[in-house]
């Protein structure tokens, strides 16, 4: 197996990470104690649930469907909206941890005024413009690449310098269309992917398997979509993109750096056989001193590199 | 127990594995009291006392409830989906995923004190139906709303407590810790409102205390909080300051644990992850 060399830091989308693992939005970030254990638990960087301008308790049950090899949600964005901040007190030392808020609203303003409550308190933003479920959030932004630019350019200038990474949906023709708007607003990375439209029909029931019908899926069956994903967003920006989507193992995080991901991040992995422990197994398989094998490399010389092929 | 050690079920193979929701159709439905319903399905599900399932009221919600045997769950209406639950007959069909979290852990052998308030007897049934079950001090609001019938003092040496004296003593159920010794339990299991467990965790520590002996670790709490995805990913039931996840570090924490949350007794989360008073059966 292709491993990469062990650095004591690793920089991505203008955040300093402790590895290249870092946990996905919507993931165990309800709480600050939460997001606390898990980077105490080796993550690389942590993402916190999407706050919005409102607080939401989310669409009905079931919100979640855990099939084999993918798992389906449309928790519906629940949030305490302003009332998170102070969940962020429960992170041990946070100015020297890789914090990441993720924020999302239904026009440029709620992304400023969002992004406002958190800057100085974390190290960078995430703006969801990609919720497959999430009525007049999220996807219908990011389908629609004027808006991404003007929420993008408002939430950047609500940063107060802190970089602002964009998470694009693949639920669109052209995925580079938003990329490309999010880069001229002054984006410092793009994401790729939020959960990819999805349904299950319980047949003895007759009705969806979710509450609210419709979902997105997510885990290893959207990896080889995800891959794809970053693969074309390498060819048409410059800035760097975060992998995401069905990251399962060390193998999964090579091969997403070589289709052009300098990071990448985990979510339903969590529900693997590692649990919560993925982040320091993951780590434990993917680094190697220097020189130790042959097969060790520099994590540069890998993003992108497939695109030699 | 409780931590991310115990969660490792082999190594990561990169594969992640289905959590079906069975449909099973509703068999009997049973009037425990007039608040709480026990509903018998047409599936044994394999399970240990203390572990929960959720349960799929179709075009309603899904919640968590314990279970109460192998193919039961007993239900107290407070809101919407329990409500609809209480509408439901035999025939009809619901979605259960179980078995959820960790359950209670007593063991092969030793004695086991099991306190219960209200519908908290629930998932504390199973340890009275397989024997395992010592002594049950069971605390309720009053005569009418006691569980199980007679099906408890068969099994194990019952004790009673209602709040307003029309069965057993007359008080708390905390009473009635007073008149067992508690040192020779070997496991201590819990489940009730947040505010009876708080003062159970009390008696343990002073117990502790003056006999030098650790009783507190003995106990074992069965929790609630708002659970969304009850597998382990959403994060809506996490507790502070650990972060552990309710629905699968627990929904059982050993009493040292929740000593030193605190959020116990004092505040727990809401759907949208606010801070509201804490829940319990
Ligand atoms: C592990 C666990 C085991 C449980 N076992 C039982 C049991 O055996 N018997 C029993 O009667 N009850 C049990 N409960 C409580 C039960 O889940 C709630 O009473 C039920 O969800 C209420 O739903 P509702 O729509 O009727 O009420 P709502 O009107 O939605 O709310 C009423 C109350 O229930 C709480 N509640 C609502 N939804 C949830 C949820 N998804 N998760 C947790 N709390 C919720 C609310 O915070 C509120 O306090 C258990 C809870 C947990 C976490
Ligand atoms: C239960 C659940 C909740 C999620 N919540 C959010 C969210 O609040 N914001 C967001 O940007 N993405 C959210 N996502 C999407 C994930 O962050 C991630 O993009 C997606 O799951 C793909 O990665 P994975 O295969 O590693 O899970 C959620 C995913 C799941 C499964
Ligand atoms: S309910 Fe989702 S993590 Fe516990």
């Amino acid at each position: 197996m292709v491993r990469i060399e062990k650095t004591d830091k690793v920089t991505a989308g203008g955040v300093e990470l402790r590895n290249h693992m870092i946990l996905a939005a919507g993931i165990l970030g309800t709480t600050g104690a939460s997001l606390n254990r898990i980077l105490n638990l080796g993550a690389g960087g942590v993402i916190t649930k999407s706050i919005g301008p409102e607080p939401k308790t989310g669409h009905h049950g079931p919100t979640v469907c855990v099939l084999d090899g993918a798992v389906m949600n449309a928790m519906g964005l629940p949030n305490p909206s302003s009332n998170f901040v102070s969940e962020l007190d429960a992170i041990e030392d946070i100015g020297s941890k890789p914090v990441i808020a993720s924020i999302f609203g239904g026009n440029p303003e709620d992304f400023s005024k969002v992004a406002s409550w958190f800057a100085g308190r974390v190290r960078g933003f995430e703006l969801n413009v990609s919720c497959p479920h999430a009525e007049g959030y999220g996807a219908q932004i990011g389908c629609n690449p004027d808006l991404v630019y003007d929420c993008t350019k408002a939430a950047v200038k609500a940063a107060g310098g802190l970089p602002v990474w964009v998470k694009l949906t693949p639920n669109v023709t052209d995925i580079t269309a938003s990329a490309k708007s999010a880069e001229r607003a002054g984006a410092s990375a793009v994401v790729a992917i939020n959960t990819v439209k999805a349904m299950r029909i319980s047949t003895e029931l007759r009705r969806p398997m979710l509450g609210n019908g419709t979902g997105g899926l997510s885990g290893p069956a959207v990896f080889p979509i995800a891959v794809r994903c970053v693969w074309d967003l390498y060819e048409a920006v410059k800035i760097p993109i975060i992998g995401c989507g069905g990251v399962m193992t060390a193998d999964n995080v090579v091969e997403m750096m070589m289709a052009g991901a300098s990071a990448v991040e985990i979510g339903s992995g969590v529900l693997g056989l590692s649990g919560v422990n993925i982040f320091k197994d993951i780590a434990a398989e993917l680094y190697a001193d220097a020189g130790e094998g042959k097969d060790t490399v520099k994590a540069e010389d890998i993003i992108g590199c497939a695109h030699e092929y | 127990m409780n931590t991310e050690r115990n969660e490792k079920n082999g190594r990561n193979n990169g594969s992640l594995k289905a959590i079906p929701s069975e449909i099973v159709r509703i068999t009997r439905v049973i009037d425990e009291t007039p608040s709480v319903k026990t509903f018998e399905f047409d599936k044994d599900f394999e399970f240990k006392a203390g572990q929960f399932c959720m349960v799929w009221v179709p075009g309603v919600d899904e919640i968590p409830m314990g279970l109460s045997a192998a193919n039961a769950i007993t239900v107290q209406k407070v809101g919407e989906a329990t409500e609809a639950l209480f509408k439901l007959n035999a025939g009809d069909k619901i979605g259960i995923k179980a078995p959820l979290g960790n359950g209670f852990s007593i063991g092969n052998g030793g004695r086991v004190l099991a306190i219960a308030g209200g519908v908290g007897a629930a998932p504390l049934r199973p340890l009275v139906r397989s024997g395992r079950c010592t002594t049950f001090l069971l605390g309720s609001r009053t005569a009418s709303e006691i569980l199980y019938g007679d099906e408890l003092a068969q099994g194990t040496d019952l004790r009673i407590a209602t709040d307003d004296g029309t069965k057993g003593h007359h008080g708390f159920v905390t009473d009635l810790m007073k008149e067992v010794d508690l040192l020779s339990y070997n496991s201590i299991c819990v489940c009730g409102p947040e505010i009876m467990m708080r003062g159970v965790l009390r008696l343990l520590k002073e117990k502790s205390e003056d006999t030098n002996t650790d009783l507190v670790s003995r106990g074992q709490f069965s929790l609630v909080r708002y659970m969304k995805c009850g597998v382990g990913i959403c994060g809506s039931c996490c507790l502070d300051p650990e972060g552990l996840r309710v629905c699968r570090d627990g929904p059982v924490f050993a009493g040292d644990i929740v000593e030193k949350s605190r959020e116990f007794g004092t505040y727990s989360r809401d759907a949208s992850g606010s801070r509201t008073m804490p829940g319990g059966h």
